[in-house]
């Protein structure tokens, strides 16, 4: 599905960084305290020490599976008999919802994972010129959870001949609802404060969801469909880490990273 | 700008003939309280407005003809509007809304009351000026603030207010649900200052006519003009407020945390479409009566005959104007009031159809056994008469409840709307702008580009709005920014096509008209006292009118349409100031205060 | 294209085009006389020198005329109207056997809620489907019209139905459908910048192939 290969959208910044593509790198290890365990929400320690915040080459790395035990629910089919040009664009493959989406072994893509607590203050790196990209294709969101940095531009495309409209429903930042009335059209907003989530819908597509996080450092990843992620070049320090997921809620870890080494903090959802 | 106020001894008006200072460019032409100026003020800022809805047409007719096309010189508008040329959904009910609300108010409404009733009143009825001269000042420079105000909202992030001229609530309410922000705000504003010019010019035009007729000059020997006027004064002073009053309410459902009209806490939809019909049917009748009146004057000019049945011409506007305050409700019969009221107004409105008949045929009996003349006015005046039958008869089909269902809130409205509001009232314009403008300006506007501009407006106008009725008909709603969307409408877009070229053809006509106009400013004829023959206490002055009008307020010694009367002798024609031997002087009335 | 109304598909349609087609003779010979009558006085009327106009301040006679005809007219017309009205729109107008449907309408999709295998709305087995009308023919449907947000209006141009959609307001409008095939709502009234795509269709079915569906529906669950 076209949708999953696109979801490691936070991997698209890491590429500034690392040499190779996505979350494939990993650090060597140092010694250090051992990886807290997913289920575990403890209070986020201050930060021991302050330095550059932006990523460097020789900063730390904090990466993990996410999983999901028991049976996922189903995800209920989109019919799309209502709108010809974007049903033609699934021959094979009927749309389904993307509420829960898992790959093999328990994986679960699509959670969101950042940096909530431990960065030192006051630093704000600079947001990349190069905009994010949200596709409106086959009347789906591509990708259907994303991560951006404050400032950083959100390009939204229609790839579909068909009208859509993005309405965002922000608190932190300034709502908007532009339309899309043909094929080819682009339009790009930015965030000026952080905020997780900022919900995007359709409103002639009423299945049409998709989830912005705005963050004002580069430490965030979306999971894919093997629900890894890792999160690049951060200063030693220990952080609150968040996932997460528009279904199952959020859950937290504390991580800290002292040198170069490569972290784990694995999380697990279940059913509620 | 051509010479209204002549510094002629003794010209300048005021009690017992008493002489002004000398006044300066700015006191003369700007800050002006004559009455003649501010309508002339009037009529330039009106005149601009209605280029404003003009264009804004356009890009509405372009966008339903041409669904998706990008649209020639589109680029010099910002991407929140259009994008790669194409106007964006968002732009196009703005579109609507402005041009709907451009047109009814800073268009037409200001040129037929804010130009005629100013300008006409104290010529047509004997008297020097209005009877608050600066509160009349003061009507026309808050008209221009609210047009401005209402500009504005192009200009200000996320654009104008998009919910329809008639602005239902709770969309209008509801920034997050419209999108618009400032400019839904700017157009309540807007509004209430334009109800107050409203207000403060109908004051003056009640109160002039009530007490400074001119000796001789009883109420049913009132040119028809200027009953219209007083009637429509006295609609716009009870309805306009309920007006401001509603958007004021909408206002604070935006800004100020209430509730009127959002069910979410409380509040009812419905509250609005009452508010706002209350005043809108009025309102109606306000952009119509003037017309009727003003057409009154020229068909019995150009028709050299009284005007039929001038005393039920009388009732009949005295009856449009008081059925006009029971009818609002057949805007509302699809809107889920109880289905009760849709029995009670519609036999109000059914009943409203009666006193327009009646004119109608009073028109014809005017034009019956005359000796026609068909010079501009008198064209546009027999256009308005054969297009407003169109646009009144069309109302019956929606007036029939059952078949309002299939046709409310289609084509076919727009249809109707458009004959009585551009076929009826912006004919009447046609033909008033160049019978007064020798009165306003000195010259005659070009007879011959008159008669071109009158022939392809009425041809291209109906090949306009006429097949609109079919469009209606065949079901497309209104405000609907792409009908190609829908199976039932594809096999029609041809004619939604021909429609807009049409417009486009009309559109371009009307620069024949505006040519005309500023070119006769400085170019056309000098024109003569009395150029068109007429009967009216006007045409007792010279041209342009002087400031003051006349020193002594002439006597009135018969009624406004003693044309081809036997004691006129040769002449086809009998001024209503012109003393023959067998006249008595009237009793003077006593003004109180005034004296002359 | 069409120059006259669409198709009749419901018991609706011929009351309403009956009034539509006498409402335009009347007007039709209305405007036959206004306007023939003009072209014949522009014609017969002009000035011409020697000529002289008629000098007459009117006719009673004319005037109580051509106010009772008109009067008279639209009196009878009230009346007649009055009488599909009621039974279209008024209060108690909904047949006892309609078969309900909730329609709900939000910026800018049509969410049809119907009463599933039971035949009853507000059950459990209720489903609800995205811009999609499936009713049998031939047998009253009564609409119950609710609105998430703003004013939409429920109309199907060949069923001649419309009917406001109101926010706060549970409003039911009924109609019955006399043939078979598909057919669309369109909203008619101004929503907001989606308001000309909020299209749905209208299936109409035997009896026979509504209860297929149905049962295929409570079966399969698509969204």
């Amino acid at each position: 599905m076209k949708a999953r290969l696109f979801t490691v959208v936070g991997g698209m910044f890491l590429l500034t960084v690392c040499s190779k593509g996505d979350q494939g790198t990993v650090r060597a290890a140092s010694p250090a305290p051992p990886p807290s365990d997913a289920a575990s929400a403890q209070p986020a320690a201050a930060p021991s020490e302050s330095l550059a915040v932006s990523p460097s080459q020789s900063g730390g790395t904090i990466t993990g599976k996410i999983k999901f035990t028991g049976t996922p629910p189903r995800n209920a089919s989109i019919d799309m008999s209502e709108e010809a040009a974007c049903k033609a664009k699934y021959k094979t493959n009927p749309p389904a919802e993307e509420t829960v989406v898992t790959g093999p072994a328990g994986a679960l893509a699509n959670v969101f994972v950042y940096v909530r607590e431990g960065l030192p203050a006051g630093a704000k790196p600079q947001a990349p010129a190069t905009p994010v990209v949200l596709d409106q294709d086959g009347c789906r969101y591509n990708p259907h959870v994303l991560g951006i940095m404050v400032g950083q531009g959100l390009e939204i495309r229609n790839s579909d001949p068909v009208l859509h409209n993005i309405k965002a429903i922000a608190k932190k930042n300034r709502p908007f609802n532009v339309s899309q009335p043909t094929a080819g059209m682009k339009t790009v907003r930015t965030f000026s404060a952080p905020e997780v989530m900022v919900n995007l819908e359709c409103n002639v597509h009423g299945w049409m969801k998709a989830y912005v996080g705005v963050r004002p450092d580069p430490f965030y990843a979306v999971t894919g469909p093997d629900g890894g992620f890792s999160i690049k070049g951060l200063p030693p320090g220990t952080y609150t880490i968040e996932a997460w997921h528009e279904k199952f809620g959020t859950q937290t870890a504390t991580v800290t990273v002292t040198g170069t080494e490569s972290k784990t903090a694995n999380f697990t959802f279940a059913a509620r | 700008m051509t010479s209204v106020a002549h510094a002629t001894p003794g010209a300048h008006g005021g009690s017992g003939g008493a002489q002004h200072a000398p006044m300066g460019f700015w006191q003369k032409y700007i800050f002006s309280t004559d009455h003649k100026i501010i309508g002339i003020q009037f009529l330039f800022v009106s005149l601009f407005f209605l280029l404003v809805g003009g264009l804004l047409a356009m890009q509405i007719r372009w966008q339903v003809g041409f669904p998706g096309k990008p649209m020639p010189g589109g680029g010099i508008l910002p991407e929140s509007m259009i994008v790669n040329g194409v106007i964006l959904p968002e732009y196009y009910i703005q579109l609507v809304t402005m041009h709907g609300t451009f047109m009814v108010f800073f268009a037409i409404m200001p040129l037929l009351v804010g130009v005629y009733a100013n300008f006409l009143i104290p010529l047509k009825i004997g008297t020097h000026d209005m009877a608050f001269p600066r509160i009349n000042m003061a009507s026309f420079w808050l008209a221009l603030l609210a047009g401005l105000i209402m500009t504005a909202g192009f200009f200000v992030p996320e654009g104008t207010s998009r919910a329809g001229w008639t602005m239902y609530a709770p969309l209008s309410a509801r920034p997050d649900l419209s999108g618009a922000t400032v400019g839904q705000m700017l157009w309540c504003v807007s509004i209430v200052v334009l109800g107050l010019s409203s207000v403060m010019g109908s004051v003056n035009y009640i109160t002039t006519i009530i007490n400074h007729r001119a000796p001789g000059m009883t109420w049913f020997r009132m040119p028809l003009s200027v009953w219209a006027l007083f009637i429509t004064a006295i609609l716009a002073v009870l309805a306009l407020p309920v007006l401001q009053g509603a958007a004021i309410m909408l206002l604070f459902d935006q800004t100020l945390g209430t509730h009127f009209f959002d069910p979410v806490a409380g509040g009812q939809a419905l509250l609005w479409q009452h508010l706002f019909w209350f005043f809108g049917h009025p309102e109606v009748y306000i952009l119509i009566l003037p017309a009727m009146g003003m057409v009154s004057d020229i068909i019995a000019n150009g028709s050299r005959k009284p005007i039929f049945g001038y005393h039920s011409m009388v009732f009949a506007i005295v009856g449009i104007a008081f059925l006009g305050w029971l009818v609002w409700g057949h805007h509302m019969f699809m809107s889920g009031m109880n289905p009760t009221l849709g029995s009670t107004f519609m036999v109000s409105t059914l009943l409203i159809a009666v006193p327009s008949a009646i004119k109608v045929f009073n028109w014809l009996g005017t034009m019956w056994r005359g000796n026609l003349r068909f010079h501009v006015p008198m064209l546009n005046a027999i256009a308005f008469v054969s297009m407003f039958t169109i646009g009144g008869l069309s109302g019956i089909f929606m007036a029939a409840t059952p078949v309002d269902i299939p046709i409310h809130d289609t084509y076919f409205i727009v249809a109707h709307l458009h004959y009585v509001l551009f076929g009826g009232s912006l004919f009447a314009l046609f033909a008033a702008i160049p019978f007064w403008y020798p009165k306003m300006f000195g010259r005659m506007m070009d007879e011959r580009l008159g008669k071109i501009h009158f022939w392809l407006t009425f041809v291209t106008y109906n090949l306009v709005f006429f097949p609109m009725h079919n469009i209606g008909m065949g079901g497309q709603m209104r405000r609907l920014y792409d009908p190609t969307i829908y199976d039932f409408l594809k096999p029609q877009q041809p004619l939604n096509e021909f429609i807009s070229i049409a417009a486009f053809a009309l559109f371009a006509v009307q620069f024949i008209f505006a040519f005309n106009f500023v070119w006769s400013l400085k170019k056309g004829r000098k024109a003569p006292q009395n150029p068109w023959e007429d009967n009216g206490l006007e045409w007792s002055l010279p041209n342009p009118a002087p400031h003051g009008n006349w020193e002594r307020v002439p006597n009135v010694y018969r009624g406004p349409y003693e044309f081809s009367a036997p004691e006129a002798g040769s002449a086809d024609f009998l001024p209503q100031h012109v003393k023959l031997p067998t006249d008595r002087d009237p009793v003077p009335a006593v003004a109180p205060g005034t004296g002359h | 294209m069409s120059w006259w109304l669409p198709p009749a598909a419901s018991t609706f349609a011929g009351p309403i085009d009956g009034l539509f087609l006498a409402i335009l003779i009347i007007t039709g010979i209305a405007l036959v006389i206004v306007e023939v009558g003009l072209v014949t006085f522009v014609v017969r009327y002009r000035a011409r020198p020697g000529r002289k106009a008629f000098y007459t301040h009117g006719s009673t006679r004319a005037e109580v005329i051509w106010t009772a005809i008109p009067a008279v007219t639209m009196v009878a017309l009230g009346l007649v109207s009055n009488h599909y009205w009621v039974i279209m729109k008024g209060k108690n107008s909904v047949p006892a056997n309609a078969y309900h449907v909730g329609v709900h309408a939000k910026q800018f999709e049509w969410r049809v809620t119907y009463g599933g295998p039971d035949g009853k709305l507000r059950t459990d087995d209720d489903f609800t489907v995205r811009n999609q009308l499936h009713i049998p023919v031939g047998q009253p449907v009564a609409v119950e019209l609710t609105s998430e947000d703003v004013i939409h209006s429920f109309f199907v141009p060949e069923f001649r139905v419309k009917q406001d959609v109101v926010p706060g307001m549970h409003i039911t409008a009924w109609f019955q459908a006399t043939k078979t095939g598909e057919y669309e709502i369109g909203c008619a009234e101004l929503c907001g910048m989606g308001h000309y795509k909020m299209r749905a269709r209208v299936f109409v079915h035997t009896p026979e192939d509504f209860n297929a569906w149905m049962a295929q529906q409570a079966a399969g669950g698509t969204e």
